[in-house]
């Protein structure tokens, strides 16, 4: 087995969720009642015998730091290998680098010491669950330089404009790399690439001073270099922005949906609070909904996601809305299309409603 | 030399046999309760709680389970560089070895345990009651009074004293008599089987009753009488709150729906004083369209499809759509097919009930089914047809 060390690369990801991004990164984002964003790529790299992993941040990463810790829950507090998150502090006076190849060059070391051949370099905005041994199988029988791993999506929504999108022919070899709005073959910002090689592009993009390894050192050269495609067929959902989340959450309200993303046998992690069993008082009534543990359900919840410890009192009614960790609903409120942010509270008969197509986000602990 | 004030010997060997097939294969303080925890997770707790960060788990019959879950002691902050939780089985010396006779000789044996912490106190615990308790205020109690031992006691009904040990106390709260479960109580304090002693008292009676080849080596029956014997200073510290000893099916099932009233005793939400338990790695819960839930207390990955009235649900339970669960306590990682009617009953962890099985007893005041992958534990399986449909 050759072995995989894993990078999380923050550095390009813009804060884009409105509300839920003013003060933490979208890696940290809350997400489908008891996880957050950056639990998907770490799980799917512990699940794929990945446990050397190195996350670069930029800003707003308090509280990743704090939901990450050691990386106990996902059996990364090790002897060998383990978590590595790496802040931008970099004193090196010569250093000439820029852009996101500034976090490679000042963290060298990290992939030198680390005991793999290849590199598998993902953001966070991509939830999935995929085998990353199943790449790098492919990437060694196609003898590519890099692979990078599309989504073929079936049906084009606005979050998949920004995305990169490849070209790709019979051989499964990425001819070009472009932002064509009709192309459905949506590249997930994860690549693999053999440690050797990533220390060439490195070199040479800081020597032409380039600002951006995927797009200096893969994008541009894709017509020079072998790069191959590996086509993930699970269940994917593209988050950067407020009306992407609330649409991929809801879908999680589906069981196929919902199975195809937390399979029994590659299971997401997350860090588990100790939280006592949900319990539902008599008259409660709850349909179509996800809630995590430590809730008191009262009140009237449908087609929505409860987080940990949420509140619904008596008589109150949640209907497709996402309510985030410790909230408080009480009686009488009504909520429509809302998103609440952690330890918000909701007064006594208030009444939110937002727009189906475009939910009202409350910022984390307003009282309402 | 470094010393602890108070070490705590918490005893988890009993096996527990009036809990049927639920101690089949588990000791009895590794039995599950409330939706998440088990039995001993309530002892623990309350050490960490309390303040105290060294617990002895003496354990004896079926340790895997018990072994298995308390770990290293991280989920009670019990992993620690001093002190920490510490497994104690039955072990061999040159001399040959044994199993724990008693309550007492499982102490006894592990004096070198002890020793090592040099403790000024020790706290003996069982691990068969859910109840939450301050030590530290016992501890308190007990170094100001200036006791030998100190032994917690609470009021139970009158018409059920016989079933305890009683202890007979004058005013100032000095235990002058005990009695084991005696025909005509004369006090209606009992034993909660929480001790606190003086280490150097309790080295010595312990050192002296293992000499005694009569002696049963039970705390009750032979330490506790010896001390009063020789007049030593025995105080009674009275707890009030929630205590339940789930010794039986009846007892553990009641626990259990004791959790779904409204405002109840023992508040598991009460963030000041958690019970921690170990957290396996679930997602969310799925309650599906037209499933209802009416009084009931649910854990983490199940997924509910069908009617759920007055119930506990471990974690990863899958119940299917048209079933019912009612005044009923669901075990981790039961599965439940289509058109189930499950009532007043225990199932079992890890059962699969296959499609249109009825499984209990709805009638109000009929014995409690416990049901084990299969088989049903003595009671009677009702016809779903004679009682006919349940409000």
């Amino acid at each position: 087995m050759n072995r995989i060390a894993g990078i999380i690369n923050l550095d390009e990801e813009q804060d884009v969720l409105d509300e839920l991004t003013y003060f933490r990164c979208g890696a940290a984002v809350p997400f489908a009642g008891r996880y957050r964003m950056i639990d998907f790529t770490i799980s799917n790299m512990i699940n794929s015998q990945i446990d050397s992993i190195a996350i670069f941040v930029r800003s707003k990463y308090r509280s990743l730091m704090d939901h990450l810790e050691q990386g106990k829950a996902w059996d990364l507090d090790r002897q060998q290998g383990g978590l590595f998150i790496l802040p931008p502090d970099w004193n090196d006076p010569t250093d000439i680098s820029k852009g996101d190849l500034k976090h490679f060059h000042n963290n060298m070391d990290f992939i030198n010491r680390v005991q793999a051949d290849y590199l598998l370099i993902s953001g966070s905005q991509n939830i999935c669950n995929i085998n990353f041994q199943d790449v790098l199988k492919e990437h060694k029988a196609s003898n590519a330089d890099v692979t990078v791993i599309y989504k073929k999506v079936g049906e084009l929504y606005p979050e998949h404009r920004f995305a990169h999108k490849l070209t790709v022919d019979e051989q499964n070899r990425v001819t070009d790399i472009h932002n064509a709005q009709q192309n459905q073959n949506v590249y997930m910002n994860m690549f693999l690439i053999k440690k050797s090689y990533l220390y060439s592009l490195v070199e040479e993009c800081i020597a032409r001073g380039n600002s951006n390894l995927f797009l200096d050192a893969i994008k541009a050269k894709s017509k020079d270099i072998h790069i191959h495609a590996y086509e993930y067929k699970g269940v994917h959902a593209l988050i950067n922005s407020v009306e992407s989340y609330y649409r991929n959450s809801a879908k999680l309200l589906n069981e196929t949906e919902h199975d195809g993303l937390f399979k029994e046998e590659s299971p997401i992690f997350t860090k588990v609070k100790n939280e006592t069993p949900t319990k539902y008082f008599p008259g409660s009534n709850v349909q179509k909904t996800l809630v995590a543990s430590g809730c008191v359900i009262e009140g009237e919840v449908e087609d929505s996601i409860l987080f940990r410890g949420v509140k619904v009192g008596k008589d109150a009614i949640i209907k497709n809305s996402i309510i985030m960790q410790k909230c408080t609903i009480e009686s009488g409120a009504v909520l429509e299309n809302v998103i609440l942010d952690k330890e918000c509270k909701i007064s006594f008969d208030r009444m939110l409603i937002g727009a189906k197509e475009k939910p009202f986000v409350v910022a984390k602990r307003k009282k309402i | 030399m470094k010393n602890k004030e108070c070490v705590a010997m918490l005893l988890a060997g009993g096996q527990g046999t009036r809990l049927k097939s639920l101690t089949k294969t588990i000791a009895k303080p590794a039995v599950y309760y409330g939706g998440k925890y088990r039995i001993i997770d309530f002892p623990l707790s309350n050490c960490t709680n309390s303040g105290i960060n060294t617990v002895g788990v003496l354990t004896q019959y079926e340790p895997l389970i018990l072994n298995d879950y308390i770990g290293i002691g991280s989920a009670w902050d019990l992993d620690r560089q001093f002190g920490g939780v510490s497994v104690l089985p039955p072990y061999t010396q040159s001399e040959g070895g044994s199993w724990y006779s008693g309550t007492a000789d499982a102490i006894y044996r592990n004096i070198n345990f002890l020793d090592q912490y040099n403790p000024e106190h020790v706290l003996i615990l069982s691990g068969d009651h859910i109840y939450k308790m301050d030590y530290g205020r016992m501890l308190e109690y007990h170094k100001s009074s200036e006791a030998d031992c100190t032994i917690s006691v609470i009021e139970v009904p009158w018409d059920e004293a016989n079933r305890f040990g009683i202890m007979n106390t004058n005013e100032l709260g000095e235990i002058i008599d005990f009695d084991e479960k005696p025909a005509f109580p004369m006090s209606n304090l009992a034993s909660m089987g929480v001790y606190i002693f003086r280490y150097d008292v309790l080295k010595k009676y312990l050192i002296e009753d293992a000499k005694k080849h009569t002696s049963s080596h039970d705390f009750g029956k032979d330490i506790i009488p010896e001390l009063l014997q020789d007049e030593k200073h025995l105080m009674s510290y009275k707890f009030e709150g929630y205590w339940k000893d789930v010794g039986t099916v009846e007892s553990l099932w009641r626990a259990n729906m004791d959790l779904l009233e409204g405002k109840t005793e023992l508040d598991l939400n009460d963030y000041s004083w958690q019970i921690y338990s170990n957290n396996p790695n679930h997602t969310a819960q799925y309650v599906a369209p037209n499933a209802e839930v009416q009084g009931a207390l649910i854990g983490e990955g199940c997924r509910i499809y069908g009617t759920i009235n007055r119930s506990v649900l471990f974690y990863g339970v899958h119940m299917k759509k048209g079933s019912l669960i009612q005044e009923s306590v669901i075990m981790p990682n039961v599965r439940i097919g289509k058109n189930v009617k499950i009532f007043r009953s225990i199932i079992e962890e890890g059962s699969v009930i296959e499609d249109n099985a009825v499984i209990g007893n709805p009638m109000p005041t009929s014995d409690i089914t416990l049901f084990s992958n299969g088989e049903y534990q003595g009671y009677k399986i009702c016809n779903y047809d004679e009682v006919g449909e349940i409000s």
